[in-house]
């Protein structure tokens, strides 16, 4: 069992770590030994993370080759080290990068890849039974996946990080893949760092806006709340549709998946497009005019009102309960 | 410049889906049709190339006889060459569909040119699997980028961004090459009326693929057991404001 492990700034990506979740169950299952690759060094506290989440053995994938991040070559070196270490299985996250990696693997081995799978159990020595995300998730398909190596990217709904109830000590050594040219063509040439506030994605706390909030305009009160809160503005197809707002914006199918502690929607009427984009929210408050609108059975707790009411009003109270512990 | 367009005839699914009683496929018979977002800014991207550098956009599709419906909305915004990979209802996987597109790309470049660029949205929103461009890609041994954001075409080049972990990524591609795109590289434009009324007239080059086994075995589809109860109702206008607050003290976001 190998999986792809990304990290950034050496830090282990929460979709990493959920996929090695999904490994480890399915290399209990199937009696095999958990492996992890990493592309670069592995520093001590990252070893220690994959060691408490069970893995046996990592390999350094390094090569001057892989200074910038290139997707074949990424794909080379992990079927290579598949081949080498006899891995029945080989998967990575359901990440961009974690799906796309993996698709070049299927497409150089000419094997069926299966994205966001959730649940894996061996069947036999061909075979592995999966139940993996269609339509984001709002659809499952229950397939047997013959194939060897199985090729598989874990969905990031639907799986939780857990550590293993034992940790392990996780073996590091290096492996260098024998890499061309050709493999190397495409290639990351020009990384512009993230801007500075809080991504959508990493953001704790998510304001989201749909249609009701009714203009562009109206977008201010929402963007008041979540600087009061500390969060992030995310929003619908619609909004972005319309031109209200811009797509790195966008919380759906489509657009940013999101995970917050909390998501505070309103004025979204919960099309499956969008509830896709948010499945994995700790809690979920909606705001909204309809009381049958399908966001309400989605949530955790619910205003029915007019946001356009509702927010500078939570907003006023939100300053005047600052203004009063100052 | 000779733009590609793969796209893909979808349901347009509301807040839940239903399945059929044999548990294959979902049940279309209340919904309409409709490509992906990310296969609409496909399309207008390869429009807007070839206003910008000249040549012809054609789109393909493998899918049912209703499927050319999809065709003529791409036709409606600007694509000249539409065809048609004719199925006849069974679901093909991302293995079989690559292929049936390579040999049409084949096929259609012997008699018209190489495609300088093929366009892919970065997924199905149905099956979601996320390979078919790549597979094309080197089926065809041509360079390929997936997630595309902005893009620039020159005669001989294309440099395709893309978003990563909050930051951007460049890369520079050499000609022909294969890109999927993402939803938020443009904003597509809605088809004028003479553009609907060449749509309805456009021929469509059809094909007759053969149906390959996949080595994935649907089993079933089901619809995901959402067990999460009921929401709480705090109230009901401005008058939930203090039952709001409270929530957001207790949970944490307020300090």
């Amino acid at each position: 069992m190998l999986c792809l492990v990304e990290t950034d700034d050496g830090v282990v990506i929460e979709a990493s770590l959920r996929a090695l979740s999904f490994a480890r169950s399915l290399a209990q299952s199937s009696q095999a030994r958990l492996v992890a690759a990493l592309v670069g060094e592995i520093p001590e506290m990252t070893a220690s993370t994959l060691g408490s989440f069970g893995v046996d053995e990592a390999y350094a994938i390094t090569s001057a080759k892989l200074d910038a991040y290139a997707p074949v070559a990424w794909a080379q070196s992990l079927r290579q080290l598949q081949a080498a270490c006899g891995a029945s299985s080989l998967l990575a996250a359901g990440s961009d990068r974690g799906n796309e990696v993996m698709a070049h693997v299927g497409a150089l081995s000419a094997e069926p890849m299966a994205a966001n799978c959730f649940a894996a159990t061996r069947i036999d020595n061909e075979t592995v039974r999966i139940s993996r995300q269609r339509w984001a998730g709002s659809l499952i398909e229950d397939s047997l996946l013959r194939a060897t190596p199985a090729l598989m990217t874990v969905a990031f709904d639907g799986v939780s990080s857990q550590r293993a109830e034992q940790s392990t000590t996780t073996t590091v050594q290096a492996f260098e893949p024998h890499l061309d040219e050709s493999d190397l063509a495409t290639h990351v040439a020009q990384w512009t760092g993230r801007s500075s506030g809080i991504s959508l994605a990493d953001a704790r706390i998510v304001v989201g806006g749909g249609r009701g909030v009714g203009s562009a305009e109206g977008f201010a009160a929402l963007d008041e709340l979540a600087e009061l809160l500390g969060g992030a503005v995310g929003v619908s197809r619609a909004v972005t549709s319309l031109g209200w707002r811009p797509h790195n914006q966008q919380v759906g199918q489509t657009g940013t998946r999101i995970a917050p502690d909390l998501y505070l929607v309103s004025g979204i009427s919960g099309a499956t497009q969008h509830l896709a984009g948010c499945q994995s929210a700790k809690r979920v408050v909606a705001i909204n005019i309809d009381p049958d609108a399908p966001i309400i059975s989605r949530a955790d707790y619910a205003v029915i009102g007019d946001l356009n009411l509702v927010i500078p009003a939570l907003v006023a109270a939100i300053r005047e309960r600052s203004s009063m512990t100052s | 410049m000779n733009v590609l367009v793969c796209i893909k005839r979808v349901a347009m699914v509301g807040a839940r889906i239903v399945v059929t009683p044999d548990g294959q496929e979902i049940d279309t018979r209340q919904l309409g049709f409709t490509v992906s977002p990310h296969e609409e800014c496909a399309v207008e991207e390869a429009v807007r190339v070839v206003e910008r550098l000249g040549g012809a956009v054609s789109v393909v599709t493998l899918g049912p006889s209703e499927a050319s419906e999809q065709l003529r909305d791409a036709a409606a915004i600007g694509a000249t060459h539409l065809v048609h990979l004719k199925t006849d209802g069974r679901e093909w996987d991302p293995i079989a569909t690559a292929q049936a597109l390579v040999e049409v790309v084949h096929q259609l470049e012997a008699e018209r040119g190489v495609y300088d660029l093929i366009l892919f949205g970065n997924e199905a929103p149905d099956t979601g699997d996320y390979q078919v461009g790549i597979r094309v890609a080197h089926s065809l041994q041509r360079p390929c980028v997936a997630g595309v954001k902005n893009l620039e075409v020159t005669e001989q080049s294309a440099l395709a961004r893309r978003e990563f972990r909050g930051g951007d990524e460049l890369f520079e591609l050499e000609l022909p090459c294969v890109l999927s795109v993402k939803e938020g590289i443009n904003l597509p434009r809605y088809p004028s009326l003479p553009g609907r009324m060449r749509a309805k007239k456009a021929v469509i080059e059809e094909f007759a693929p053969v149906w390959r086994a996949s080595s994935v075995i649907k089993e079933g589809l089901r619809v995901p057991n959402v067990t999460r109860e009921r929401a709480e109702i705090l109230g009901t206008g401005i008058g939930a404001v203090p039952a709001l607050l409270a929530l957001l003290e207790q949970i944490g976001v307020l300090t």
